[in-house]
């Protein structure tokens, strides 16, 4: 068990120096950091301070070790709009995006699993239909429009909910199920065939033959099995949810991180940025370490190795 | 039950059947086309969407250029202010909506198709050098590879748009380019459970040489879940570039007209004029629909083993 940990560990651990590489490459590879930064009329001596200031003028590897000493101690530089320091701005905006996120998948965990149960259990009928058509929706609807035409009808026709912001209790409703959707079909999808699946192996029979009841069978033994891929697409899911909020959150003006990133890329402000991509990948790899964890708990299979 | 088991049988028998003739193979694709429909909307909203895409300009005469500030904000057709002149109505800048969400589907099926293209060859090589090698190579590339796929994708993609700036051919390369991994993967683990079938060695033994093996058993068995996964990620790539335009980092608005940008530019108008925005969604979902219907039946009609597992 501790060793399955360490290794899994060590794994992120090297994911993360991969994703800070990539960004301090991306940013630097392409030319020069400076113009990136500034306006296209900006003066050459804006540039030259510019370049000075954020040390563009030192050697790569200088660079290199300075980013990557700075990024350990949480120091990515000032934001070039608030010209405060970039981290603590990310992190006063993780409490509006884990919310967000975090109604958006309970959304589709209560909505998406009882309707993959009953589809599974009963293929072919109405509430399998409905399941399989949402799934379909849920794949192929572009959030950002989706969000668009629920502000016009709920928000703006009707009246249901606030169109923006975060001031109100049922602020989150709209923005959540948006963000929940696509994840609700996913879970309809991956529910629905492992219940077929599972149904259809030797131990249910077995479990059949001898007697039990099938209501002990349903929830002993099929549903205990459908939990093992449902644990590990729900934590990965959800770090997709809390790094892939961006146009969700810039559309309903959520103070979250993704709509933070989407104004500091109209700013041009890569230290900004730079945060937001090093923190949330942090996050991501974060939970999927969990998620291993979890996973690893629930199926003894994994732990040993197969 | 009973029913499912004789349709296997049939299956398999025509599987079986050796002297089959072309006329034979196109009636079996064709009972397939029938019981699947939404196969066959699928391919039917594609095959639209590619014909709007090459003939636009047969489709319509308007420009999707041409700015006429007095005609600017019309409603779309059955509305009463509407003239079917603009079906779709006109944007703020007295554009054609309709003309353009025809003229669209081009940027959105170039994307789609030469992003594909790249990422399915990148990931084509990788993949099948992983998994030919195997060992130390195999466990080196596929750790990259899983490396890239544990991101956060859209940020990723944001973030080097952001970078790389505004163009058509970086938008198609970073699709391409980012997407290599989910091929690699993918074709990995075909050549994998090819090399360890037992056909290939019978077919070895059996005295064929490697031109035989590589294009009758390797690539008709690699092609399959090739295309199936090429159809989702298309339709996936089609979805992206949309996003990008709609954060205002796609192609830029002055060269081609895409929906992404239509829906960034429409959005400041939503509430009082949501044509401008609500018909490039409505085309972004058609399509995508259509692609997704696609490749859920590919993904029946080229595996043979879902095809039985199918309810």
């Amino acid at each position: 068990m501790g060793r399955y940990f360490l290794s899994k560990l060590i794994q992120s651990l090297v994911l993360l120096f991969g994703v800070l590489f990539l960004v301090f490459m991306m940013v630097r590879v392409t030319g020069d950091p400076a113009a990136l930064m500034l306006s296209r009329n900006a003066s050459p001596e804006q540039l030259e301070a510019l370049r000075e200031e954020m040390g563009f003028n030192d050697p790569a590897l200088v660079q290199f070790k300075h980013y990557i000493t700075g990024a350990i101690l949480g120091d990515f530089g000032n934001s070039l709009h608030f010209k405060t320091p970039a981290l603590p701005l990310v992190l006063e905006r993780l409490p509006a995006t884990v919310q967000l996120a975090s109604v958006g998948m309970l959304m589709a965990i209560i909505i998406g699993i009882p309707i993959g149960l009953v589809g599974g259990f009963t293929p072919g009928s109405v509430v399998d239909s409905i399941g399989r058509f949402l799934a379909l929706i849920g794949q192929s609807v572009p959030n950002f429009w989706l969000g668009l035409m629920m502000i016009l009808f709920l928000g703006v026709r009707l009246g249901w909910f606030p169109t923006f912001g975060r001031d109100s209790w049922n602020s989150v409703v709209m923005p959540a199920f948006v963000l929940g959707l696509p994840v609700m079909g996913q879970l309809v999808r991956l529910t629905r065939s492992a219940v077929l699946e599972i149904r259809g192996e030797d131990f249910i029979r077995t479990a059949h033959s001898k007697g039990l009841e099938p209501r002990t069978i349903y929830l002993k033994h099929v549903l205990r099995n459908v939990a093992i891929p449902l644990v590990s697409v729900i934590g990965v899911q959800f770090g997709y949810m809390l790094g892939g909020s961006i146009y969700i959150e810039a559309i309903f003006a959520w103070p979250g991180m993704g709509g933070l990133l989407a104004q500091s890329i109209g700013w041009r402000d890569f230290p900004l940025i730079q945060a937001i991509a090093v923190f949330t990948s942090l996050i991501v790899l974060l939970l999927n370490l969990l998620t291993d964890l979890a996973y690893s708990i629930i199926d003894p299979r994994i732990r040993y190795g197969r | 039950m009973a029913d499912k088991d004789t349709k296997s049988h049939q299956t398999i028998d025509s599987l079986l059947d050796t002297e089959k003739t072309f006329k034979d193979r196109l009636a079996y694709f064709g009972r397939f086309l029938w019981r699947d429909r939404g196969g066959v909307i699928g391919l039917t909203v594609f095959l639209i969407v590619v014909f709007a895409a090459v003939f636009a300009p047969l489709i319509t005469n308007q420009s999707p250029f041409d700015q006429n500030l007095r005609s600017s904000k019309l409603p779309p057709a059955w509305k009463e202010e509407g003239t079917w002149e603009h079906p779709f109505g006109t944007d703020s800048l007295g554009k054609d909506v309709f003309s353009r969400v025809i003229y669209g589907t081009r940027v959105s099926l170039m994307v789609g198709l030469f992003g594909v293209l790249i990422a399915s060859i990148l990931g084509l090589l990788i993949g099948a050098i992983a998994g030919y090698a195997g060992g130390r190579l195999d466990a080196a590339i596929m750790g990259g590879v899983n490396l890239i796929l544990s991101l956060p994708y859209l940020l990723f993609v944001v973030f080097i748009a952001t970078v790389l700036g505004r163009s058509l051919l970086n938008v198609i390369l970073i699709f391409g380019i980012t997407d290599a991994p989910i091929f690699a993967r993918v074709t990995r683990g075909e050549v994998l459970r090819i090399r360890e079938s037992g056909y290939v060695e019978s077919a070895i033994s059996a005295g064929a040489r490697w031109p035989t093996i590589i294009f009758d058993h390797i690539i008709p068995n690699l092609l399959g879940p090739l295309i199936t996964l090429a159809t989702f990620e298309m339709s996936a790539m089609i979805f992206y570039e949309a996003g990008l335009g709609f954060l205002g980092l796609s192609v830029p608005p002055n060269e081609y007209p895409t929906w992404g940008n239509m829906l960034a530019a429409g959005r400041k108008y939503m509430t009082s004029y949501p044509w401008m925005a609500s018909f490039p969604g409505l085309a972004i979902m058609f399509t995508s629909l259509g692609m997704n219907l696609l490749g859920d039946w590919l993904r029946d009609v080229l595996d043979p083993r879902m095809r039985r597992s199918r309810k």
